[in-house]
């Protein structure tokens, strides 16, 4: 017990920026995830730029699925954000609802993709059609993992609000919350870049 | 060190080599240099009874010149070598004179395809010429070499002419020599390109100009 | 404590645990830097291994090398190393170096051990993604173990995997062996992206009280560097190596030119992490002499400030570099300029260092123990690797020099003097803290001479090859009528070669012997004054049993302050007993 207050002690003695450690490493996280996707975007930018014949491979592609995907993401950012306002709040039937939301239209999202996806296959664009189907798969595929990954960590907050676990470790709505946001922002790059031009 | 470097018989290596002797002349002055201070240091300043270190921080700015000092030495022959270089390169990669010959080289696992346009001085034409691993060009004349590849990446080396480029699939690539002294040299492959990369070498016959001519002549005997 | 998400949880001192959760599942950064050591030198040993069959075959092609008999059929004849083996060989002996013995050793066992002792806490910020990461570290190590024995052969298109080559399996014959080459780097990636978001977040957050950033040992700066410059490199490479793969699994064609793609795109991602990861490496390193010459000289750093803000321009400048090896591959001649004046201008922030090095020494009181002489040694050599990048930051001269020994000599005296005389000081220098017995000296100054001497036999004479005009990565220069004359050269590399490796021999021995039988250390056997020596040898768990206080810097030797020449970070100096 003694122990116990010493360490807490000291905790608050350390000499630190003041941003929550959990924070600070989501950010380097996010950043490194950013220099990934930064790196698969210029990639395709390079490589487009440097090539002819890429309109007509990209009027292959439903604008009005993606435009519906961007409005699921879009919306499931909002409800992300009123998920972590529950929690400030501290209104856990809130928090559910939410985070259930989230997790509807992050699986929407997949279940369009799916849908857009065998779609393409069955007209015969196939990853290996050619240097655009490459990277509309890589970047969407890449992204589409990402969301899933997302899904899941809402996911296990979900159950663990369910049985009232998630009480101590609130805060860890607001980390999931953040990367919830990179995911989304990185699929407003890939709509115009793909789908737009 | 340098003294084994394979003779040079091109126009530019000259400039290659005398660039890499100023950096070898210069970064040999500042290896004798800081190794003769560090071991000057080592020897002086061991440890002995009864002497204690000085108690430096070098973090006044009089301290602080011992590193600025040498700092902008290094940053002002830096500057130098890098002007210089730019004058080289830009004599061998960007500013190319016109062209005497044209000569077309395909690189496939695991040999050099080399292609002559013939008289019409055009490749891709009915009385082009194709060799293996045979590259035959006149003394003393610019020759322009198309760089291509059938597979993977390969790279078009003359140690001689202090020439190498890689060549790649999907893109065709300029360079240019002009030799001076007739002779064979080799041209290997540089670039790792599969199992067979070692060994993957040809050569190039640099001939005089009546050679040549008789060269030409054995090859296209009905040449207008 | 905290735990991944950095929720706060009240830990006391430890309830006993059992073997499993102390030496296996552990989440004490000490225990997980020793799995790391561990994993690295047993890479070191295979790498080595593949170093000295590389160079049996380079000095007397197809002859068989003496001990390698047992190696069955696929792989070797009767000890005989054939051309697509001869490709593997060197791919792996890449590999390992660089991803499985540099990073390993230099970022994953000093700064998992040193960052939470030197800054005062009680472990890494997040210790269970600590443990995570030697895990996936662990996990990529046999990813790249299994990837040896696949059918078709293990990865042959070199560390560096340049496609089209390694875009289609016909190129080479190899299939699954490149497929879980990426799969392995890229796990291998992942694990040093944990640690490097632990060392930032450590650094930044758990440091003691009195702690500021411009008290922090110079390592620390070094290593959080590192792993910053890691973690914004390695991105666009794990983008690259996703498209690497699925080119090769799914057909994509994202290098393959038939369909469009473009086979340099891969060298840029490549290079853009490539190069600020030889500084990924190089900086540790760097820290870790930078920690020993105060010690050994009984003297403050020479310009504290001025080194961490040449890291830091370092660490940024590594970034527009990349093209330097590039110079010959197709990129537009216009760029090589700007590459070549940004290349050789990274010399100026590393020539600070070095002269800051090397003003340390000046009117110190230096002795020479095991640790100072690698520390030098590091210095000596490391400083031919840097004369040397300048002939091939050059544009022009590159032209020549690319894909030559010359390239090979210089790349072994920047990763060899930071991986091995760095990582010798290191390790002769912390392992008393680290095992609590000290290092047998004799044996640490004969393995020192042996290695440096045979190192500069070994390497020295392949800047000759270079300049012979030998290419790299060739199996049998005595297919190559020009190379001839020079073969010479080889069968001397690599008698001198075998000896270098025989000799890491003595350290094994001294390592073993003085695990068990070394001297008793006591908490702080070289009088040194960062905070991991206040503590004992080896610390307990959780460090210390009472949090320092931080009254000043890390190197305060020989100050007038005091009659002993070091003063503790954590000592009360005259100032503060006075208040
Ligand atoms: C006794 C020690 C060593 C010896 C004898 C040795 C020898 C060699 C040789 C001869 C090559 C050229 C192979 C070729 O191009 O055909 C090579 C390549 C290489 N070495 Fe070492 N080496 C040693 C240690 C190291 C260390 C410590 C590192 C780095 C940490 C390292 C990193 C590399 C790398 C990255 C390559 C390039 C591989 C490639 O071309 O794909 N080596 N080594
Ligand atoms: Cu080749
Ligand atoms: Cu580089």
């Amino acid at each position: 017990m003694k122990d116990a207050l010493n360490m807490k002690i000291e905790s608050m003695t350390l000499t630190g920026t003041g941003i929550p450690s959990g924070k600070a490493g989501v950010w380097c996280f996010l950043a490194s995830e950013i220099t990934v996707f930064g790196g698969l975007i210029g990639s395709y930018l390079v490589v487009r730029l440097g090539s002819g014949g890429w309109p007509e491979a990209s009027a292959h592609l439903s604008f009005s699925l993606a435009l519906f995907n961007t409005l699921v993401l879009l919306t499931s950012s909002m409800t992300m954000v009123l998920a972590f306002d529950a929690v400030e709040k501290g209104d856990s039937k809130k928090l559910r609802t939410f985070l259930f939301l989230t997790i509807l239209l992050g699986l929407v999202f997949l279940g369009v993709k799916a849908f857009e996806y065998a779609g393409k296959l069955a007209h015969g664009f196939t990853p290996g059609a050619g240097v655009f189907w490459s990277f509309y798969y890589g970047m969407t595929g890449l992204h589409a993992l990402h969301v899933l990954a997302g899904v899941i960590v809402n996911i296990i907050l979900f159950m663990e609000a369910l049985g009232n676990a998630l009480k101590p470790n609130e805060h860890r709505v607001e980390l999931a919350g953040l990367y919830w946001h990179f995911v989304d922002i990185v699929w407003i790059f890939l709509f115009p870049l793909l789908y737009l031009t | 060190m340098l003294s084994w470097l394979p003779e040079n018989i091109s126009t530019y290596g000259g400039d290659i080599d005398s660039l890499m002797y100023h950096i070898y002349y210069i970064t040999g002055v500042w290896f004798l240099l800081t190794y003769g201070v560090i071991i000057v240091f080592l020897l002086r300043y061991r440890r002995q009874e009864g002497q204690k270190a000085a108690y430096v921080r070098g973090d006044s700015l009089t301290q602080a010149s011992w590193l600025l000092v040498p700092l902008l030495i290094v940053l002002a022959l830096d500057l130098w070598i890098d002007f210089q270089g730019s004058e080289v390169w830009a004599k061998i990669k960007i500013d190319a004179p016109s062209s005497d010959l044209l000569v077309g080289v395909t690189g496939k696992q695991f040999n050099w395809e080399i292609a002559y346009p013939g008289p019409d001085g055009k490749l891709g034409t009915a009385d082009d010429l194709e060799m293996e691993n045979e590259l035959h060009v006149p003394v003393n004349k610019v020759v322009h070499v198309i760089l291509r590849s059938k597979d993977v990446i390969h790279s078009f080396f003359l140690p001689n002419l202090r020439l190498k480029q890689d060549v790649m699939p999907g893109r065709t690539i300029e360079a240019w020599f002009e030799a001076t002294k007739p002779g064979r040299y080799p041209l290997p492959c540089a670039e790792l390109c599969g199992f067979g990369h070692s060994g993957m070498e040809g050569s190039l016959i640099v001939h005089s100009l009546d050679e040549y001519e008789k060269w030409v002549q054995k090859n296209w005997p009905n040449k207008p | 404590m905290s735990n991944i998400l950095g929720d706060v949880t009240q830990g006391t001192h430890p309830e006993k645990k059992g073997f499993w959760r102390t030496y296996v599942f552990s989440t004490d950064h000490k225990v997980i830097a020793k799995q790391y050591l561990a994993l690295s030198l047993f890479w070191a040993v295979l790498g080595g291994f593949t170093a000295y069959l590389i160079r049996w075959q380079l000095a007397h092609p197809e002859t068989a090398a003496p001990g390698a008999g047992w190696i069955p059929e696929p792989f070797m004849y009767e000890g005989v190393v054939p051309p697509e083996f001869y490709n593997v060989l060197i791919t792996m002996h890449g590999t390992i170096m660089v991803f499985f013995v540099a990073m390993p050793l230099l970022l994953a066992v000093f700064g998992n051990y040193l960052i939470p002792l030197m800054i005062g806490a009680r472990d890494m910020a997040f210790p269970r993604l600590n443990m995570l990461s030697v895990w996936v570290f662990a996990l990529a190590s046999l990813v790249l173990l299994i990837s040896l024995f696949v059918p078709g052969g293990a990865a042959s298109a070199g560390w560096t995997g340049y496609p089209p080559l390694s875009a289609r399996a016909i190129y080479t014959g190899v299939n699954w062996g490149m497929n879980l080459w990426i799969v392995a780097i890229a796990l291998e990636f992942a694990a040093f992206l944990m640690g490097g978001i632990n060392f930032l977040t450590t650094t930044l957050n758990m440091r003691a009280p009195g702690m500021t950033l411009f008290r922090l040992p110079l390592i620390v700066w070094m290593q959080i560097t590192a792993g910053v410059v890691f973690m914004l490199s390695v991105g666009p490479l794990i983008a690259g190596a996703v498209m690497l793969l699925l080119d090769r699994v799914i057909g994509t064609t994202f290098y393959v030119p038939e369909g469009g793609g473009q086979p340099l795109l891969w060298q840029h991602l490549f290079w853009f992490f490539g190069h600020p990861e030889v500084y990924v490496i190089l900086l540790p390193a760097l820290g870790i002499i930078l920690e020993i010459l105060p010690v050994f000289s009984r003297k403050p750093i020479f310009g504290y400030r001025p080194i961490i803000y040449s890291t830091i321009v370092a660490g940024i400048l590594s970034f527009i570099v990349w093209a330097h090896h590039q110079y010959v591959s197709g990129i537009d001649p216009r760029l090589a300029m700007p590459f070549s004046i940004t290349t050789i201008l990274i010399s100026v922030p590393f020539a600070l260092i070095v002269f800051a090095m090397i003003a340390t020494l000046w009117k110190g009181s230096i002795s020479f123990p095991t640790p100072m002489l690698f520390a030098l040694g590091t210095l000596g050599v490391f400083l031919i690797g840097g004369l040397t990048g300048i002939f091939v930051g050059s544009a022009p001269v590159d032209i020549y020099f690319h894909d030559t020994y010359f390239v090979v000599a210089h790349f072994h005296y920047t990763l060899f003097s930071a991986v091995f005389f760095g990582g010798f000081a290191g390790l002769y220098f912390w392992f008393p803290k680290m095992f609590g017995r000290m290092m047998n000296e004799t044996l640490g100054k004969i393995h020192f001479v042996l290695t440096f001497i045979l190192f500069n036999t070994t390497f020295f004479p392949m800047f000759f090859l270079g300049v012979g005009g030998m290419m790299r990565r060739i199996a049998n220069p005595m297919q190559y009528e020009f190379l001839q004359p020079l073969q010479p050269i080889n069968v001397f590399i690599t008698g001198s070669a075998n000896l270098l490796l025989i000799s890491q021999g003595i350290f094994a021995i001294n390592f073993f012997w003085s695990l068990f039988r070394g001297r008793i250390a006591g908490p702080n056997p070289w009088q040194a004054n960062t905070l991991e020596w206040s503590t004992s040898s080896p610390p307990p768990h959780e460090n210390f049993h009472k949090i320092p206080t931080v009254y000043r810097g890390p190197y305060e030797y020989s100050s007038p302050e005091t009659a002993e020449d070091w003063l503790p970070q954590n000592q009360l100096g005259l100032e503060e007993v006075k208040k």
